[in-house]
């Protein structure tokens, strides 16, 4: 038996943690794409930021300690629009499978 | 004088905003801040009814006890309507 | 929104390929001056062509343009914490702005002329006895459409989790030594607000010009992590 507190992983205030790491990063163009698509995808209307947040969520702690930042929101960002029906998960599959073929790097794969 | 408000202290599974660490805790109403869709019911992609939102207040001495840094250095968070009910102590 | 775990986020992209910036950096240089990183010519990942598919499927159901992207790309490389500080040295400087900041930031930052899109702000203001710390523990809410993106500690599980229960702690390790009988005051921005620390003007800045002000106004300074800059 395994009972729970009920505290889910990302609601983290109060918990231990060591020192703030200070070291910082540029964002790449990958990842700056992908903000701007979250923010087109709010401003259309597709879905809100909630379902971006409730999607990091639901992807739990491992995903947290494993993938970067703009990494779990692609995959958020693809959660919600699955789920609001502009594409199918056929059609990105498919997409995904086609970029692979097209080049090595994502300077040579990144526009069709 | 400021409302003294309690947070819920409930625990469901699914989207809240409402932080786990301040459930339970009791704090007073710094402002209203109006009514925001409900983000437990956008979360899901669903029509979301307005909430009123508030910025509650809570002292470090109440969130931490004894282990608190600074027990008058303070909290705030802004909380939804219906995560809020009233305090069942009053302000000294 | 989330956070990254300090050991994992961005370190796997190359740091080390300087030697090559490619054809393909044709959108220009990052607001910092620096070229984009150099993802381009390192091996495509999977959540890479996650990106370029949904960004290709959106345009293609005519969702969403090439030129949307774009531009919101560009939108959201020109804010940057120099907007925030203009803010700061313009209440500094005029009381009535400072009065119609701390009423209602939103309104004050677009009069200033930043577009700051929806935006619900409120600026918080530190005295000679109140200091105060913004934060998002749930995710990592920020004031980016004021100050672009958040730096990357700030997305961090250490600072997330102790801001809210060791504030005074965690602004040593930011170099900042409040004496005890200064008030923390800690926002977590839990909701729909976003929050600006209008940090208190330093001492000797009597001659200074709003814009020589404006210089002394760091991006920690308006998060609670840090103080202006002295003259």
């Amino acid at each position: 038996m395994t009972d729970w507190d009920g505290r889910r992983w990302h609601d983290m205030g109060g918990q231990a943690a060591g020192p703030v790491p200070m070291e910082s990063h540029d964002f790449a163009l990958w990842e700056k794409r992908v903000d701007a698509l979250m923010v087109l995808c709010g401003q259309k209307g597709l879905f809100t930021v909630d379902g971006l947040r409730r999607a990091l969520e639901d992807m739990g702690e491992e995903a947290f300690e494993t993938y970067s930042y703009y990494e779990r929101w692609i995959a958020a960002v693809n959660q919600n629009l699955i789920e609001a029906g502009v594409y199918a998960t056929e059609e990105l599959a498919a997409r995904m499978a086609e970029i692979a073929a097209r080049g090595p790097t994502y300077g040579e794969a990144q526009d069709g | 004088m400021a409302e003294r408000v309690r947070v819920k202290a409930l625990t469901p599974p699914g989207h809240v905003r409402a932080p786990w660490y301040l459930r339970g805790r009791e704090g007073v109403v710094e402002r209203s801040l109006g009514n925001f869709h409900n983000p437990e019911q956008l979360a899901y992609g669903l029509p979301a009814e307005t909430k009123p939102l508030y910025r509650v207040r809570f002292t470090m001495a109440e969130l931490w006890g004894p282990a608190a840094e600074n027990p008058t250095d303070t909290l705030d968070a802004e909380l939804y309507g219906h995560w809020l009910e009233k305090a069942r102590t009053h302000a000294a | 929104m989330p956070h990254d775990h300090p050991d994992h986020d961005h370190d796997h992209h190359d740091h080390d390929h300087d030697h090559d910036h490619g054809p393909f950096h044709h959108e220009g240089m990052s607001p910092s001056g620096h070229p984009y990183r150099h993802d381009n010519d390192s091996p495509l990942t999977y959540w890479q062509r996650m990106e370029i598919a949904v960004r290709e499927l959106l345009i293609d159901k005519g969702r969403i343009t090439a030129a949307e992207i774009a531009n919101q790309i560009e939108a959201m490389d020109a804010r940057s914490p120099t907007n925030g500080a203009a803010v700061v040295a313009r209440a500094w400087t005029d009381p009535a702005f400072k009065a119609r900041l701390l009423h209602d930031a939103s309104a004050a930052s677009r009069e200033m002329g930043f577009d700051i899109g929806p935006l619900n702000l409120i600026a918080v203001e530190n005295t000679a006895d109140t200091h105060n710390l913004i934060v998002c523990t749930l995710c990592s809410c920020y004031p980016r459409n004021l100050l672009g993106l958040p730096p990357d500690w700030y997305k961090t599980r250490a600072y997330r989790t102790r801001a809210v229960r060791e504030p005074r702690a965690v602004l040593r390790e930011f170099g900042l030594d409040l004496p005890a009988n200064t008030t923390v005051r800690v926002h977590d921005s839990t909701a729909d607000m976003r929050y600006l620390v209008l940090p208190a003007r330093p001492a000797g800045t009597d001659t200074l010009t709003e814009r020589e002000l404006a210089a002394l106004v760091t991006r920690d300074s308006m998060i609670g992590t840090g103080l202006p800059l002295r003259p």
